[in-house]
């Protein structure tokens, strides 16, 4: 990890509400895997003393993105960001997803903008499976072009019925999962915590691996101040807190102590 | 053209190359910023606190930023004293910069019993005795806003180490001047002020505070003019030394502190913002002390004109 003085390369609405923001950030780039997020520091936001945590998207040469939906005040000042700006971002940062653990038959679950990690993932592996994307509306579906360009299959789902299946996406999900023989399902998933938690519910319950890019809010990003934990249960059975930024964000399934 | 400035200092017998140190629970225990921050520029490292055995702090959410700062609840989650020497001692001994060790505990005995224990521990420099964390139910700032029990305890820590010892006072309380004396006379041999302050947030549409354990502390910019009057009046009633603390984020927030009396400072919540302001803090100061002929940090400290 490390502080990078990024570029604004372009910053554009891609659908919806959602932005994608992207910079020329040779040294994260090319650190970055799928999965990892970056620390940003918001230019203007008046008053803030902490940085934003996005998902990487894309990381290729010396460019690297996010995609965003504004939803406070952090996300309305970076609206306001334009091309030619530097923004102050530490990074790659986390985990990522484990890549070797995909076995033959993988499972992509995505709410929201919860897609940018999920998208970056399948273009850095060789083998192919299938996209589930989840949003209250047509406009909260995202990247879909990416997926069927690399040539994964997907499936979409929205709430009010204005794209894809009617419901949620853990309906598609089952629906799927019931016709599926021979090699189970590796799920990975990142999106809003209900459905991280309905899609490790289901995973638990089959036996199937689940990998869960968990979203807290987020102090430092670095580890040091222990602010975004989640309780983790380890190989001996004790259940301790974990934390989200350096720790995780991606963990396993059956090891996360789900809050009553 | 102006003669070089000595930016070192000595607090309580520790020779700090500088006078910005990181404040406790704001950078870990030294590695996790390790990739962005030189450790060996650093005044000193304080560490997060560390009480007896491991402690698990407390529930989510334990932070929440508002305006001009931040408040945290996070617990004193930590490894306890073991944990600490043999997990982070052998990182931190690597460096040459003072390790300061924050030590807390649930009552007089616990406190006693930490700091004996440091006294066998290779590399720690000193002791910053915390009596004012607003975040655990008993201990913490039951101490550090009662003059007696304040003094009691520093006293009877005071036995039992050999280190520096430098009691972290409580903003909130009427007169600190009195609680900065009493530690003196109890056998401090410096002083952090401030810890932060008590606060909290609530969430209008279901009514319930923000952070799981209802109250947290408040630091970052909002709480700066607050320390400096607090570090004014403490570092008046004492001759020893007075480290300087609360939402420093530019030089001239740090330079602030050192001419109300501080002979240190540390940084805490921005490390968080920009792991950078410690170096520049650093610099201004040096840049400062050029500008205005100083040879030493010391002829700065305490030379508020009024």
């Amino acid at each position: 990890m490390q502080i990078e003085k990024a570029t604004v390369k372009t910053h554009d609405l891609v659908g919806g509400d959602y932005r994608e923001l992207v910079l020329t950030a040779p040294v994260t780039a090319k650190a970055a895997v799928p999965g990892q997020f970056v620390h940003l520091r918001v230019p203007r936001l008046d008053g803030s003393v902490l940085r934003r945590p996005f998902s990487i998207y894309r990381a290729r040469d010396d460019r690297l993105s996010i995609l965003y939906k504004t939803v406070g005040r952090g996300t309305r000042a970076m609206e306001t960001i334009a091309v030619g700006d530097t923004v102050d971002m530490i990074g790659p940062l986390g985990n990522g997803f484990p890549l070797d653990a995909m076995g033959e038959n993988p499972a992509l679950v995505a709410g929201g903008y919860g897609v940018a990690p999920l998208s970056f993932l399948a273009g850095e592996v060789d083998v192919r499976g299938t996209v589930f994307i989840g949003g209250a509306t047509a406009r909260d579906i995202l990247c879909v072009g990416d997926f069927e360009s690399l040539g994964w299959t997907v499936r979409i789902t929205t709430e009010d019925g204005s794209l894809g299946e009617k419901g949620l996406v853990t309906a598609a999900l089952d629906a799927w999962v019931a016709t599926q023989q021979g090699t189970p399902p590796v799920y990975y998933a990142c999106g809003p915590d209900g459905m991280l938690r309905a899609v490790g519910q289901r995973a638990v319950a089959a036996g199937h691996t689940a990998w869960l890019s968990l979203d807290k809010h987020m102090g430092c990003g670095v580890g040091a101040c222990l602010a975004c934990v989640q309780k983790i249960r380890g190989a001996d059975g004790s259940v301790a807190w974990k934390r989200v930024c350096k720790d995780g964000p991606i963990f396993e399934a059956s090891v996360i102590e789900w809050d009553a | 053209m102006s003669k070089q400035s000595d930016i070192g200092v000595e607090i309580a017998g520790i020779r700090m190359k500088n006078p910005v140190m990181v404040a406790s629970g704001t950078f870990g225990y030294g590695p996790e910023y390790a990739d962005l921050v030189d450790i060996n520029g650093l005044g000193a490292i304080v560490v997060k606190g560390i009480c007896l055995e491991a402690c698990e702090g407390n529930d989510v959410p334990r932070m929440i930023e508002v305006r001009g700062g931040l408040i945290n609840a996070i617990g004193l989650q930590g490894p306890g004293v073991d944990g600490f020497v043999e997990s982070y001692m052998p990182f931190l001994r690597q460096f040459d910069t003072p390790v300061i060790v924050n030590i807390w505990g649930r009552d007089e005995e616990e406190y006693e019993e930490v700091a004996a224990r440091f006294d066998d521990a290779e590399g720690i420099a000193g002791l910053e005795l915390n009596i004012s964390c607003p975040n655990v139910k008993s201990g913490g700032i039951a101490f550090g806003t009662d003059l007696k029990m304040a003094a009691d305890l520093i006293g009877r820590v005071r036995k039992r180490t050999s280190l520096p010892l430098i009691p972290k006072l409580a903003p909130n309380v009427p007169q600190v001047g009195l609680f900065a004396k009493a530690a003196e006379e109890a056998g401090a041999d410096a002083l952090s002020l401030i810890n932060t302050l008590p606060a909290m947030v609530i969430d209008i549409e279901t009514r319930r505070p923000v952070l799981a354990n209802r109250v947290g502390g408040l630091s970052g910019p909002a709480i700066h003019p607050v320390a400096v009057k607090q570090v004014w009046e403490a570092a008046q009633a004492v001759s020893i030394p007075v480290i300087g603390m609360g939402g420093i984020e530019t030089a001239e927030d740090a330079l602030e502190f050192i001419i109300a009396g501080a002979a240190a400072v540390a940084v805490g919540t921005a490390n968080f913002t920009d792991p950078g302001t410690v170096v520049r803090v650093i610099d201004g100061i040096a840049a400062y002390l050029q500008r205005h002929d100083l040879a030493s940090v010391s002829e700065l400290v305490g030379s508020i004109r009024e």
